[in-house]
């Protein structure tokens, strides 16, 4: 396809590789690339397995910003050691409350979370703009009359340390990574894993067990919206900027992480674990586009959108294996799990399994 | 017993083997069906029986053997394949769309069905033709989930008529019916074979094998280990094919002290699915040391009436008194905290998740308690000790605790489902067909452990459509109808036919 663009393939290729997973320093950048996808990915698996869809990534990631940037602006001079896990707590809660939000509204409004996620998206971005436009304008932007939308530099006490080794990693990643271990940790081994897990698979089934469908449906969007919360802590005081920025439009700071994090999630086959490498496979190959495009001056937008539909054949084999695995050990005994799922019984939460 | 349709067999299986892991399902299965006969297929839970009919419906691939159809050798890949060649498969548990009609649901597949709009009438207009003719009463507009349990099979059933199959798979279909359901079952099936059509029966209730089959083949671990007609065998005969063992096929029932109500249920009214009233003016006790039986039409408000009392449907007006604390407005959680254990009527939908493995639905219900979790962490020694020992205890056939739900067989999903009931201690229990589907060695087991219970002092409400099991088990009988308690009989006086009358509105004065 990138010979139709009339551009050496092989060099393209050899480029995204070479970009991706070339030395040290490539795939450092991969890396960083895949730390808020993972983070996002994590927090997806598990609204995933509780039976809802969370496409409100990206409003938890700016929530969770916000919140933690307000945080670090008031206090600014607490100790390093205090001030970075309490700016991750802060930006999970962040996180928490904007999924919250659409958990509730499902639950207890009955909204489709689709919709409300979006809208919370949208909203959210809004907030942001209003913000750093604003109130949150570094002054110096002022002073200089140049009034570019974002904050001040924040206080160094809040920097993501660099790890050893003379990349550009940080803690972030570490961060990151242990969230995934700690979320199959929740999932697999704690009650409300459990019962996050069976509210997904089968409502019924989870009310007559003495759970309630609609509590943990709000809880499966916190801890999702937590997840994504921290991944807007790693990218605000992790950038090279160190700073909350936006450039105006919809994906602001992002990079789209709320919704690659979806893909990454998926990639990883909605399991809190597969997820890293998931995520660092995806995270490469955004570094690779960028290095390819430089290559053989093919918009990266392209080579993004060629490598999208690679991972949707990826992805989209892979459902449909598991799919005819399951519906073959369904249609067993079990053929009527997924029938009697009626929405219809009077009072009960609108059922719903993952794809 | 009609003389055993001469001529070629319609449907012969040669040397089929299934193996899954850990367990081999068919072992060299031979077995064959002619046209107009009733081939029945008995065993154990486990057997293997279903895994034997589905590779049959091309839900499973053999691993070894052939099918030869008519004397031609096939392949059947898919259940469409199946359907093309005339085999129909009621299944164990319905594979019906809850959300559709009657008539939807029979078109659903048909070859025209898979336009994208339908006209429907013709459908409904043949479905109301079939209901006529075969004596089923379906009716065409109806939406799946607002039926019962025998109305959903009998739409099952109708599909398969539709189809106009030349072999019907019939996979415990009396398992949720009533007695006089399943004399009208019978007089349906006796229709289709009169018409040539070959019949393969699933049943553990072997007065109902004795009276409908005319061949009986038996398995057990997946091998063949019996052939027999029902004139030169009897059901003890049976059961000691089926189980390897002597069976008491009645439940042994002793003396037990009746102590104070634990569950007092008065003027309860509970509304159905539809919104119209489906338990109305309902009283009841049942004290410790006492199994208080309700017998009854499915569809009559059972469901309603177990779903009210454990909390999961809300009561319209009256109240439920249980151990002492008014529940009528508890949550399940707060009810089930309260002693209060429930074996649920929709063993797949309500009482276990299928995609959870063994020891996660055995846990399922005591997740947070201790020792099986300590301060929000699973305990997974203790998980793993508690559930090997209920899954021995009640005979649950798993190659592991780890093993998918779904992947057992209905009886051993039943019976999980009672073990993790019980293993609660419970001070009251609902059990709604708690033997439904079960083979007779572990409905022997389920009773026997019933019985114990009652011994030790719980207080047992038993719903349940077997009137054998209700007249063995109760102390007293409720039967309801239409949503009230037609009449309430004493274990002595209580016989099938008496019960009978009042499952179908008769009250004892108009006889
Ligand atoms: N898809 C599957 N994966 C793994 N094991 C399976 C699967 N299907 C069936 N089995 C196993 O094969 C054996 C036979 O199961 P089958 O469902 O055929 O029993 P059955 O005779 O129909 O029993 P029941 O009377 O309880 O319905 C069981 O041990 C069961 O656990
Ligand atoms: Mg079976």
């Amino acid at each position: 396809m990138l010979a139709v663009l009339g551009a050496n393939p092989m060099t393209g290729y050899a480029a995204l590789l070479d970009g991706a997973f070339g030395g040290a320093k490539n795939l450092a950048n991969s890396a960083l690339k895949a730390m808020p996808l993972l983070l996002v990915g994590v927090g997806i698996t598990i609204a995933f397995r509780a039976g809802v869809i969370n496409i409100g990534g990206e409003g938890q990631i700016i929530a969770g910003a916000i919140l933690s940037t307000l945080f670090v602006l008031g206090f600014p001079d607490v100790p390093s050691f205090i001030l970075l896990p309490l700016t991750f707590l802060v930006g999970a809660m962040g996180g928490a409350i904007w999924g919250g939000m659409a958990g509730v509204l499902k639950s207890y409004a009955r909204v489709n979370e689709i919709l409300s996620t979006i809208m919370l998206n949208i909203i959210a971005v809004q907030i942001l703009n209003l913000l750093l436009r604003g109130p949150l304008m570094d002054p110096g932007e002022i002073v200089k009359g140049s009034r570019i939308p974002h904050t001040e530099r924040l206080s160094g006490n809040a920097d993501l340390p660099i790890l050893p080794g003379g990349t550009r990693l940080h803690l972030g990643v570490l961060v990151a990574v242990l969230m995934a271990v700690a979320c199959y940790f929740l999932l697999f081994r704690t009650t409300q894993g459990l019962r996050l897990r069976a509210v997904g698979h089968n409502p019924f089934a989870s009310r007559y067990a003495g759970m309630s469908v609609k509590r943990n449906v709000v809880l499966a969007f916190m801890y999702s919206g937590a997840m994504c919360g921290m991944a807007g802590v790693t990218l605000v005081f992790g950038s090279e900027g160190h700073r909350l920025a936006t450039d105006g439009g919809a994906t602001t700071f992002t990079g789209a992480a709320g919704f690659n994090g979806i893909v990454a999630a998926l990639f990883g086959g909605l399991h809190p674990l597969w997820t890293i490498p998931a995520s660092f496979l995806f995270g490469a190959l955004l570094v690779g586009a960028n290095a390819m495009q430089r290559a053989v001056q093919v918009p990266a937008a392209l080579i993004l959108a060629l490598n999208g539909l690679v991972v949707v054949f990826v992805v989209g084999s892979m459902y449909a294996r598991t799919r005819l695995a399951r519906t073959a050990s369904e249609s067993r005994e079990q053929g009527e799990g997924s029938d009697s799922r009626s929405p219809e019984r009077s009072g009960d939460p609108e059922p719903r399994n993952p794809p | 017993m009609r003389p055993a349709t001469a001529g070629a067999p319609l449907l012969e299986l040669e040397g089929i083997t299934k193996r899954f892991p850990g367990v081999v399902a068919n072992d060299r299965v031979d077995f064959d069906v002619r046209p107009g006969e009733v081939h029945t297929l008995l065993g154990e839970n486990g057997a293997g029986k279903s895994t034997l009919m589905k590779i049959l419906y091309g839900l499973y691939q053999a691993d070894e053997g052939e099918i030869r159809l008519r004397g031609e050798p096939v392949t059947i890949e898919s259940p469409s394949d199946a359907i093309e060649q005339g085999i129909g498969m009621i299944h164990q548990h319905f594979m019906l769309v809850p959300t559709l009609t009657v008539a939807e649901n029979v078109a659903l597949g048909l070859p025209s069905g898979r336009r994208l709009m339908q006209d429907l009438s013709p459908v409904q207009q043949r479905i109301r033709e079939l209901s006529e003719i075969y004596g089923l009463a379906v009716d065409p507009d109806a939406y799946i989930w607002q039926l019962a349990v025998g109305e959903r099979q009998r739409v099952e059933i109708m599909k398969a008529i539709y189809r106009d199959v030349s072999l019907l798979i019939l996979d415990e279909p009396t398992s949720v019916l009533t007695p006089a359901e399943v004399e009208d079952l019978f007089v349906t099936l006796r229709q289709m074979t009169d018409g040539g059509r070959g019949l393969v029966f699933i049943s553990h209730k072997l007065h109902e094998v004795m009276s409908l089959s005319d061949r009986i083949t038996v398995l057990r671990g997946g091998r063949v280990t019996g052939r027999t007609v029902p004139s030169e065998t009897s059901r003890e005969q049976l059961a000691h094919m089926m189980v390897g063992r002597e069976v008491r096929l009645a439940p042994n029932r002793s003396e037990s002290d009746v102590a104070d109500a634990r569950l007092a249920i008065s003027a309860l009214e509970v509304l159905g699915d539809r919104g119209t009233p489906a338990v109305t003016g309902f009283d009841l006790e049942v004290r410790s040391g006492e199994v208080v039986g309700i017998a009854g039409v499915s569809g009559n408000g059972q469901r309603e009436l177990a779903e009210a009392l454990a909390g999961l449907r809300p009561v319209a007006s009256g109240t439920v008194v249980m151990n002492g604390v008014d529940t009528t407005t508890k949550t399940p959680k707060e009810i089930r905290r309260l002693g209060v254990s429930y074996i649920p009527e929709e063993r797949m939908r309500d009482g276990a998740i299928g995609e959870f493995s063994v020891a996660e639905n055995l846990i399922l219900t005591s997740h947070d308690l201790p020792p099986t979790s300590r301060r929000g962490f699973l305990n997974f020694k203790e998980i793993e000790t508690g559930c090997s020992d209920l899954v021995r205890r009640f005979t649950v056939k798993t190659p592991s605790l780890e093993t998918p739900t779904s992947n057992l067989s209905g009886g051993n999903i039943q019976k999980l489902i009672i073990a993790r009931e019980l293993s609660g201690e419970p001070e009251v229990l609902i059990a709604s067909q708690p033997t439904r589907g079960v083979d007779i060695g572990a409905a022997e087991y389920i009773h026997t452990v019933l019985m114990d219970q009652r011994a030790g002092g719980i207080a047992i409400l038993l719903i349940s459509e077997d009137l054998d099991e209700v007249i063995g088990l109760s102390d007293r009988i409720a039967v309801m109808f239409e949503g009230r308690i037609m009449g309430t009989l004493g274990q002595e006086e209580a016989t099938v036919q008496r019960l009978g009358l009042l499952m179908a509105g008769v009250s004892e004065g108009e006889e």
